[in-house]
């Protein structure tokens, strides 16, 4: 802390410091956010009108960020995209680490039977490559919004059980979840009160961490044409739908690549600068 | 003591082949019990229903699905893949050398990113906090957060747009000379080293920096060993088991970047016939592909497994 304090670049909030970069990359974060809860009051132009008579139209006024390969707005499209990339993603990391948390601490509580099935079972899960299990599922079942969220969960829930299970295995040893377990409370009450408390912090960071695992393979998918279906688009469609104009350095397949790299980056980032005491694996 | 590891490494291939199991029923399961009725898709919308009760009856859709997956589990045995819905080859056929191009890029990528990686991690852990290790780890931190189709969008435009070096797309069998096969392989090969080498980079630089970080390397500098001495003597032989883990795992990645590569690229292999036939719901052609990759990916994994087991001092 004492070097947290000599540096320029920390300031002091709310008795934690926080680095510079840190800072701005939650404000980015902050600003998809709003992009992608007021994106249908933001679009300057409907995202299916054809606005252009030229196709991957450069930017100019009117059209900051050029028309896409129909001569559609892109700005407007890409505006909408952040709904679908962040919603889609925001559902599925939720349910991913929801699951994968609860499911990991009951497996650090009970132990036995339970915990090894559990942990061999989802261990198996995780060693199919994610972006081969989503292949598979939208090959069986075809590709909409519940099922993306679904697949994207079920994809990421091993990892997020794996992480849990640890932290909370460390936890589970320490004397009060003994004198907790002595006094007769339930599993419920353990890993709510008890065991949640403790490992609440690295399981938020870790959060944020699978956010863009899911970010980059829904982006994947769309790009392989097998995400979002059309005419919706997420930024991954959105680059696929104008890879066309790659030759001619259009800001369609541009900006939309662009746009994911800045949300994911500035995801990383914000983790890699939150407090040591927050990030902490063991704290 | 020997035994120790043995057993450990023995214990490891055990949940390897169980894992195995496990995977191959969740690839059946997911292409076979989901929604979604093989038989009327194949025929169309068209089909009369008894048409679509002939074709289940021939295509022992009826059977209760824990034989299916064992007559599915003999015919992988035996060799027998299944044929394609979609042209109603031999799906051995069909992947036979689309497999070839695929372990070809696989192959050439992974003789390029080992020594790239392995030298920028190794040298960026040893010039820790320098301006050069600053750009590497930002650089790679930057690779790893964005899509693998991002990488190659920028590739492109960086050596076919701008620069014009490179053809944008691959087409093996226009490969005449020596040239023709460098161009068509340059862009999805500098496109996945990029991919792979960033995670190789991130985790050999952790693994040294967590040796030199021991007593042992510290007293080495104490005895007045020069930088490369000490890195090179007495870090690295024991850093070497932490590295080849790293490489093992940061090949696993290979299997996500080349279904994005050999799509965006139009490469002629293995992934993109997966992808081709995603499309299509050809579905014997997916479960195929599909146990090729996990295959690969759990040999990768299992791999740097037992290398992590074999190269721990305190096992032995």
């Amino acid at each position: 802390m004492t070097i947290a304090h000599a540096t320029t670049s920390r300031r002091s909030f709310l008795g934690h410091s926080y680095s510079v970069v840190g800072v701005v990359a939650a404000l980015v974060i902050l600003a998809w956010t709003l992009v992608a809860i007021l994106a249908p009051y933001l679009i300057p132009h409907s995202i299916g009108d054809i606005v252009d008579d030229d196709y991957f139209g450069p930017m100019r006024q009117g059209l900051w960020l050029g028309s896409d390969y129909l001569g559609r707005d892109m700005l407007s499209r890409v505006l909408m995209g952040a709904r679908y990339t962040v919603g889609i993603s925001l559902a599925a990391v939720s349910i991913a680490c929801f699951s994968g948390v609860v499911l990991g601490m009951i497996a650090a509580v009970t132990g036995g039977w339970l915990d090894t099935c559990l942990s061999r079972f989802l261990d198996a899960m995780n060693s199919i490559p994610s972006k081969l299990f989503g292949l598979v599922v939208v090959a069986a079942v075809g590709s909409s919004i519940p099922v993306l969220i679904l697949t994207l969960a079920v994809i990421y829930i091993p990892g997020a059980y794996r992480f849990a299970r640890a932290l909370a295995v460390n936890i589970n040893t320490m004397d009060f979840i003994t004198v907790a377990r002595v006094r007769g409370e339930s599993t419920a009450y353990l890993i709510g009160s008890e065991i949640l408390p403790n490992i609440i912090r690295p399981v938020l960071a870790d959060f944020g961490l699978r956010f863009v695992f899911i970010v980059l393979l829904l982006s994947g998918l769309s790009f392989l044409g097998l995400g979002l279906q059309p005419p919706l688009a997420d930024w991954g469609a959105l680059v696929r739908e104008n890879i066309g104009g790659l030759p001619f350095v259009a800001p369609a397949v541009i900006v939309p690549s662009l746009a994911i790299a800045c949300l994911t980056i500035s995801v990383n980032l914000l983790i890699d600068n939150l407090p040591q005491k927050i990030r902490d694996r063991d704290a | 003591m020997k035994s120790g590891v043995l057993n450990l490494v023995l214990k490891r291939l055990g949940i390897a082949a169980v894992t195995l199991l496990i995977v191959l029923f969740a690839v059946f399961f997911a292409t076979s019990m989901l929604p979604g009725d093989t038989a009327s898709i194949l025929l169309g919308q068209a089909a009369t229903p008894e048409a679509v009760a002939g074709l289940r009856e021939a295509m022992h859709l009826n059977d209760p699905a824990i034989l299916r997956f064992l007559l599915w589990l003999v015919g992988l045995v035996h060799g027998d893949l299944g044929t394609s819905y979609a042209n109603e080859m031999p799906v051995a056929a069909l992947i036979g050398g689309r497999l070839v191009n695929t372990m070809k890029l696989a192959g050439i990528t992974t003789l390029l990113s080992v020594p790239l990686a392995l030298t920028l991690g190794i040298t960026a852990a040893m010039l820790r906090g320098s301006v050069y290790d600053r750009t590497v780890t930002i650089l790679s931190i930057g690779i790893i957060s964005v899509p693998e189709f991002m990488v190659a969008t920028l590739a492109v435009l960086l050596f076919a747009v701008y620069l014009k070096w490179l053809p944008a797309l691959s087409s093996v069998n226009e490969a005449h000379s020596l040239t023709d096969l460098v161009r068509i392989y340059a862009m999805p090969v500098i496109t996945l080293t990029f991919v792979i080498s960033a995670q190789m980079i991130r985790m050999t630089r952790a693994a040294v920096i967590e040796t030199l970080s021991t007593p042992y390397v510290e007293m080495a500098l104490l005895k007045g060993a020069s930088r490369g001495r000490m890195v090179l003597r007495h870090a690295l032989p024991n850093a070497l088991g932490p590295i080849v883990n790293a490489v093992a795992l940061s090949l696993s990645y290979l299997v996500g970047g080349v279904i994005i590569v050999e799509t965006i690229f139009n490469y002629p292999g293995i992934a993109k016939l997966m992808v081709d036939a995603v499309a299509t719901r050809d579905l014997p052609l997916i479960q195929s592909c599909a146990m090729i990759f996990c295959l690969g990916y759990l040999f990768l994994i299992t791999a740097a497994d037992v290398v992590a087991i074999m190269s721990n001092p305190r096992l032995r």
